[in-house]
């Protein structure tokens, strides 16, 4: 068997080849929904990447994830409403205009989010471990529950967007060009991932996940770095909910809801937990089997359960694992 | 007995001064009015039987745990309320008497974590924290000083129990603090650990000021320059291995019986 690190690039590889090669091929079969489909796909992935970075590396487990995707999402459907509807967003301290250019909407979005996720994670970072698990769901359902009576702004129907957001020189209401589009932002985030998570602000998370009290004795002031690593990894999700607003031209409090949360993390911990790479195999994995389920039965949970079960039982190291095998010290 | 907190800090030439330390768990009272000092330089044994309070003793000068009164100088600063990663940074180290280390990360990583810790912030999002020289360079020492080279790149759950007591020991060491708080470093060590550490903690005699916790009474006498004796929580006595063997309350208390 190939060495890890070879083991690894040769997957990596492979996989960024067949999502490149995806729009081509799946054009020549005529089968113009499955590119659609797969840019739903490489956005969870990238909420899923985002969610490993707290969870995997981090050791927070946190069930309000989907908070920030529905808040990056959101950030798209406002701003957009107040374009439809020539009615500033704000007028005073300052005059905000609502927009629908890639440009403005997409770094107010991560910025929302990560705003979003600086607030929630200051209060929740105080707890660990089943606290934490509670007080992030809390913060996510208020949230929700927040949209839901946002009346403005369609409270529990949700916004329609007209049209997808505009970037001078593509067409993202092409479903081709959308793709990449969003193909690109999952590489980027995970190779600017894949640095932090080696870089000493990595080691330090890494650390904490271990052994905070050790950490905190080797003179760590470990909650800053706690509440950094949450933010960076709001910021990924807001990015990721911004695209999801995109790809379905609606946004709604669903996408917030603590189930979509929990989907988030059954994606994670099905590709494998601290992987980066793991997470994005488990978002295509779980959303290719609901997809395929679902068109012939009705409940697709039935025999979804008990391959996630499976999994998390016998691979604990997610499928991720499973494919390119166990790293062994060292290698 | 009534104990007056040092209140006019007087400037001494000692690293560590504790007065009048009290910590209470409920009715349970683990110090009590504890009172001494450490010397630049010198290796402090702080002896006593289990459950006297030297490890409630160690946290409470790591900051780990807040003291209910009492005063704690460490180089003629007052840290007694002072957060526990910011004590780390002024030059406290301590090793835990249960190993404390990263299981899932490697030896190497380990002591690069303790090393970072004393090179300013880590909000250093780019490099690769395994290719920075101003990393390896101390990181290598450190492997070297306790011996651990031919296991740098094993995961650290995988040491054997004697390698981790030594991690644990290298992970203290490596921020070159000044004063080290030691709880039980041999703690279950063979006998070959044991002699190691010792010589271990011997060479670093001068170079930095040690507060070390042990119950080997033979590795104490070798080392120690001055000992202090705590029982259910107090302070019998400090001075000398000499003095220390000679003082009356000692022996009843503690040299006597079972040792
Ligand atoms: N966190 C705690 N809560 C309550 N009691 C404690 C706690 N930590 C230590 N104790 C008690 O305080 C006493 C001193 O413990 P410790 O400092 O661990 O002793 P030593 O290290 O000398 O063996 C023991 O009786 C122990 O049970
Ligand atoms: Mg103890």
């Amino acid at each position: 068997m190939l060495p890890y690190p070879n083991r690894t690039r040769s997957f990596l590889l492979s996989g960024l080849l067949l999502l490149l090669l995806l729009p081509p091929v799946s054009s020549f079969f005529g089968d113009a929904y499955l590119v659609s489909m797969f840019s739903r796909l490489l956005i969870y992935a990238l909420a899923a990447a985002s969610l490993d970075l707290i969870i995997g590396y981090g050791g927070m487990v946190s069930l309000g994830h989907a908070a920030f995707f529905g808040i990056g999402a959101y950030v798209v459907g406002i701003l957009a409403w107040h374009s439809y509807a020539s009615v500033p967003l704000l007028t005073w301290p300052l005059t905000l205009e609502g927009s629908e250019s890639v440009l403005i909407v997409f770094p107010a979005a991560v910025l929302v989010s990560a705003l979003f996720a600086a607030i929630i994670g200051f209060f929740s970072l105080r707890t660990r471990g089943m606290h934490f698990i509670m007080i992030t769901l809390a913060f996510a359902q208020m949230l929700f529950f927040f949209f839901v009576s946002l009346e403005g702004y369609g409270g529990e129907d949700g916004l329609s967007l007209y049209a997808r957001n505009q970037l001078s020189g593509v067409d993202l209401g092409d479903d081709t060009q959308f793709y990449y589009f969003c193909l690109g932002f999952l590489l980027l985030f995970l190779y600017l991932s894949q640095r932090l998570v080696n870089s000493r602000f990595g080691q330090v998370i890494q650390g904490i996940r271990e052994n905070e009290r050790r950490m905190l004795a080797l003179g760590f002031p470990t909650f800053r770095y706690k509440l950094a690593c949450f933010v960076i990894a709001g910021a990924g999700a807001g990015l990721a909910g911004a695209l999801i607003a995109n790809q379905s031209e609606y946004v709604s409090p669903g996408l917030m809801h603590w189930t979509r949360s929990g989907e988030i993390l059954v994606m994670v911990l099905l590709g494998g937990l601290g992987t980066l790479f793991g997470p994005v195999l488990g978002a295509v994995v779980l959303l290719l089997m609901e997809e395929i389920l679902a068109s012939f039965t009705q409940y697709p949970m039935v025999l979804m359960g008990p391959f996630l079960i499976l999994v998390v039982l016998f691979a604990r190291g997610g499928l991720y694992e499973l494919l390119i095998g166990r790293r062994k010290p060292g290698e | 007995m009534s104990c007056s907190s040092v209140g006019e800090s007087r400037v001494s030439e000692d690293l560590l001064q504790v007065a009048c330390l009290n910590k209470r768990f409920g009715a349970l009272r683990a110090s009590k009015d504890i009172t001494f000092s450490v010397r630049q330089g010198e290796i402090h044994a702080l002896i006593g039987p289990n459950g006297a309070g030297k490890t409630t003793l160690i946290n409470q000068l790591s900051g780990e745990l807040v003291p209910d009164s009492g005063t704690i100088l460490f180089d003629n600063r007052d840290i007694t309320r002072l957060s526990e990663h910011r004590r780390a940074r002024l030059g406290l180290a301590r090793s835990f008497q249960i190993s404390s280390i990263f299981d899932r990360l490697t030896v190497q990583q380990n002591l690069a974590l303790a090393i970072q810790a004393h090179q300013g912030h880590s909000f250093r999002f780019w490099a690769r924290a395994d290719r920075d020289p101003q990393l390896a360079g101390p990181t290598h020492a450190a492997l070297q000083e306790i011996g651990l080279e031919a296991r740098a790149g094993e995961l650290a759950l995988s040491l054997s129990h004697g390698e981790k007591r030594q991690l644990e020991v290298g992970m203290a060491l490596a921020g070159r603090p000044k004063l080290l708080l030691l709880d039980e470093p041999m703690a279950g060590m063979g006998p070959g650990g044991t002699a190691q550490l010792s010589e271990l903690t011997r060479s670093l005699k001068g170079t930095l000021s040690i507060l070390l916790v042990e119950h080997d009474m033979d590795v104490i006498f070798a080392l120690a320059d001055r000992i202090t004796v705590l029982i259910y929580g107090e302070v019998i006595a400090t001075g000398t291995p000499s003095e220390i063997r000679a003082n009356p309350d000692v022996q009843r208390a503690y040299l006597g019986g079972g040792e």
